[in-house]
């Protein structure tokens, strides 16, 4: 019995192995090209950021609360890639996971998608 | 307390607050006009701006370009369609042919018919007086275009990039002046119409904190005979005119 589990563990273990190397399951680039730490937990950030986003954005339009902590430019700063300077594109560290999980990414269509240092020409 | 103790007591507090009142550039005021990144704006600073039409030059335009470069305005060369934030007016009396020239932007109302008409809030009053656009609760209606009596709103009619990241801006929503928002709100305490105003050597338009009497709009407006425009409307703006 106990020979039995490990060799039906043993097959489910290849054939995930299998299912991965096919490549089957598209999965989103995401480049951490600063490493460091976030503003919060990568958990929170996967699952909050929008919150935390609608937050700042509601306090930064209304009463002109501008810290940098939860704010969108702050996200671009970071994030925006080295080789294309912005977090769009296929490799974009916004939307190629907004293309994976298939949900609309508004905010660029306003705000810049490049980091300020970049606009000005300033250091990166 | 005894008497004499309590009367000393007074004596030095009244020393104390004369020695606040006399030191130069010491005031309240300031204190309570400072304010960190991370606190609200409050209604103790109006901010406003005076425009002396007799320093105005006609034919100078810096303030749009200053402005227009401060906020990522570009050129399309469809000028019908193009957003424009502020404007340059040419004025001339037909008897006396007097001439003079004036910018007209967003006056920042005090009672705005932007936000009176606006059907999902987005248009609105910041405590400190400015007069914003919500661009993410605007739908582009326009209602506030056709409210206002200044004709400072715009719309935008087509896809934008290169945005500035300070000032965000896109296809479907109405704009107009912000007073240079992102600045105040940094603590530059200026325009980039009236810095390039005063770079040109004209300084025809004082910004400032309207509520503070040693701000240099409000020594300014206590100087100059100055008025609203379109005073009979009662929109109490916070930008006034001298000379009109």
């Amino acid at each position: 019995m106990k020979a039995l589990g490990a060799l039906l563990a043993f097959v489910a273990v290849l054939v995930a192995g299998l299912a991965f190397a096919a490549g089957r399951t598209a999965k989103p680039v995401v480049l951490i090209e600063r490493p460091g730490v976030c503003v919060e937990s990568t958990a929170v950030m996967r699952r909050d950021h929008m919150k935390l986003l609608m937050h700042q954005r509601e306090g930064t339009v209304r009463a002109g609360i501008r810290t940098r902590t939860h704010s969108l430019t702050g996200c671009v700063d970071c994030h925006a890639s080295r080789k294309t300077g912005s977090v769009l594109g296929e490799q974009g560290f916004c939307q190629s996971c907004h293309a994976y999980a298939g949900v609309t990414l508004d905010c660029f269509e306003c705000h810049a998608s490049k980091p300020r240092a970049q606009a000005a020409g300033a250091k990166p | 307390m005894s008497g004499n103790a309590r009367r000393g007591f007074l004596g030095t507090a009244a020393a104390a607050l004369a020695g606040v009142a006399l030191a130069p550039g010491v005031r309240l005021v300031e204190f309570a006009g400072a304010r960190t990144p991370g606190e609200p704006v409050t209604g103790t600073v109006r901010w406003g701006m005076l425009i002396d039409t007799a320093r105005c030059a006609t034919g100078c335009s810096d303030c749009v370009t200053a402005c227009n470069r401060e906020n990522g305005l570009h050129d399309t060369g469809r000028p019908r369609t193009d957003a424009q934030w502020i404007r340059k007016i040419d004025l001339k009396d037909p008897r006396s042919a007097r001439q003079h020239s004036a910018p007209v932007m967003c006056q920042h109302c005090a009672n705005p018919p932007c936000v009176d008409v606006c059907p999902t809030g987005a248009s609105f009053k910041r405590a400190d007086g400015i007069v914003l656009v919500d661009r993410h609760t605007c739908i582009g209606c326009r209602y506030c275009v056709m409210a206002c009596p200044y004709k400072a709103r715009s719309f935008v009619h087509e896809n934008l990039s290169e945005q500035k990241p300070e000032v965000p801006r896109g296809k479907g929503c109405v704009e107009g002046c912000t007073l240079c928002v992102h600045k105040i709100d940094r603590g530059d305490g200026s325009t980039a119409c009236a810095d390039a105003c005063a770079t040109a050597g004209h300084g025809a338009i004082i910004f400032g904190d309207l509520n503070d009497p040693q701000s240099a709009v409000a020594k300014r407006l206590r100087e100059l005979p100055s008025r609203a425009l379109r005073a009979d409307l009662r929109l109490d703006p916070g930008v006034r005119y001298a000379g009109v």
